[in-house]
């Protein structure tokens, strides 16, 4: 029991004192959760619009498919991008194992059912008559989009939100795909289960600690984003 | 608005290219190494990590997986070099042709540990004894069983002491976890279990000395934990660096290192015996 007490002082102690090898981690946890983010986004917004906007033959099934990745389990996504990253698979050459853009192109995988899912009901969920307006305003079909998207800005940010929550939080992907390398590809998570581990369990309370501040920071920025727009 | 728009996303595909080729670019003075648990959670690679760049200017990278999982990566020529220790594992791996120039380098030993008290009665006994006295007794018994090379010691001794392994018995619990966790384990069901040298002195450093589990078999001669160096073969893999493992090899089997493996010490013990053929 008594670790949880330390590990919360320790928290405090490794945040303030700019502990080297706890801000690599929080570097290294950012940098993957922002690219795989920042990629699924890409991809996932204009796929849920697709899915969620336009009617067409399939449109259930991938809609079933979808929904039902979201089930993935984080250590499966690892073995699947492992049998196609490491150096006797297909993409081997690249040599992307062990590696922060590794982790991240798994992570994209892993969050972009969400993307997709929450964006495509955010669409659906859409007033019926906004279409109309803007078809009778003369909007071309680029322009619809991006209104449609705009309209639904609020339940786009939540899904941003959850995919974030989500990648920054897994450690199945990251300690198969990145490998838990010190100063390399040590996320936060992978030192808890490192900690963990070691039977350091102070350590690692104080290092979950760490992860959520770092969420509150995540979240109370996009808070601020919804204010202004 | 949509000018906006187009320079986030021009930005973050910006970001994403760096980062990419970066993974490509950086990877020449690096050598990769699939270790296990023991080497990393006792914090030895944390020591010697630094020493080996500083005599050498190659960086050491290295996963700590089970001796299994270890094999297998260097299998996939994943990594350029093992740090293991499964000897008749990595025999046949050798012999099989995945790696080549396996180097003994250090050992240390297993022990039986168990609560205090030893409920069992099998401190001081031997190994064949103790296990017989577990599973005639039905004595809970915590057992890695993830194929790392404690897990397959601990299969090599039930089998020599004839016993048939208590795969489905209630009292043999397989935790599938690493070492620290299976001694937790043990120690919270009261249970019995292996573990190397060690990775023990580190649980004892974690209770400051007072852990709830006790070394009661030891000094066996079957009990010994030989650590090897293997270079992944590159005939078989083109791009494992080859003349970096032979470095490394040759690094940990030097006078220096063979002596910085023994100072390497946790509450005053010594973790690891530096045996390397000179």
């Amino acid at each position: 029991m008594d670790y949880l007490g330390s590990g919360f002082l320790r928290a405090l102690v490794l945040l303030f004192s700019g502990d080297p090898e706890t801000y690599s981690a929080i570097i290294t946890t950012l940098e993957i959760s922002t690219l795989s983010i920042v990629a699924s986004l890409i991809i996932g917004i204009p796929g849920g619009f697709v899915l969620g906007y336009f009617e067409f033959p399939g449109k259930r099934q991938i809609r079933t498919i979808s929904d039902t990745l979201l089930a993935l389990p984080t250590v499966v996504v690892g073995l699947f991008v492992y049998a196609f990253i490491s150096r006797r698979g297909p993409l081997g050459d690249f040599g992307l194992l062990f590696t922060v853009p590794g982790v991240a192109l798994a992570q994209t995988l892993l969050v972009l059912p969400i993307v997709v899912s929450l964006t495509a009901t955010a669409v659906e969920s859409l007033d019926r008559r906004l279409r109309l307006t803007l078809i009778t305003l003369g909007a071309n079909a680029r322009q619809i989009a991006l209104q449609t998207i705009l309209e639904a800005r609020f339940a786009v940010l939540t899904a941003a939100v959850t995919a974030y929550g989500r990648a920054i939080s897994e450690v199945g992907i990251s300690m198969m795909i990145g490998g838990n390398i010190k100063w390399h590809t040590r996320t936060i998570t992978t030192a808890v289960a490192l900690e963990t581990g070691k039977g350091e369990f102070a350590m690692g309370i104080a290092l979950g600690i760490v992860l959520l501040s770092l969420a509150l920071v995540v979240n109370a920025i996009l808070v601020t984003l919804r204010r202004k727009r | 608005m949509k000018r906006k728009t187009v320079f986030t996303l021009g930005l973050s595909l910006l970001c994403l290219l760096f980062l990419f080729s970066g993974a490509v670019t950086a990877a020449d003075r690096v050598l990769m190494m699939a270790t296990t648990t023991s080497t990393d959670n006792t914090g030895l690679l944390n020591d010697l990590g630094p020493m080996f760049k500083a005599d050498t200017g190659i960086e050491l990278k290295w996963v700590a997986v089970g001796t299994g999982n270890a094999l297998e990566l260097g299998k996939n020529c994943d990594v350029d070099v093992l740090l293991v220790h499964a000897p008749a594992t990595e025999m046949k791996y050798v012999a099989d042709g995945y790696g080549v120039d396996r180097r003994e380098i250090m050992f240390n030993d297993f022990i039986f540990v168990g609560p205090k008290g030893d409920p069992a009665g099998v401190k001081g006994k031997s190994v064949k004894e103790a296990l017989t006295i577990f599973a005639s007794k039905k004595i809970p018994f915590a057992s890695r069983g993830d194929n790392s090379g404690t897990h397959k010691m601990e299969l090599s001794l039930w089998k020599d002491a004839g016993i048939p392994l208590p795969d489905k018995e209630t009292w043999y619990i397989q935790t599938g976890q690493g070492m620290i966790n299976t001694i937790n384990i043990a120690a919270e069901r009261d249970a019995y279990t292996l573990t190397d040298r060690g990775t023990f002195i580190k649980y004892e450093a974690n209770w400051k000395g007072n852990p709830p589990l006790e070394i009661l078999v030891e000094g066996d001669a079957a009990l010994k934990n030989q650590y090897s160096v293997i270079a992944v073969n590159p005939k078989r893999c083109e791009k494992a660096k080859y003349d970096l493992a032979t470095k490394f090899s040759q690094w940990m089997a030097s006078p220096k290192i063979q002596k910085a493996i023994a100072d390497f010490k946790l509450m005053g013990k010594q973790l690891f015996f530096p045996n390397a053929a000179k």
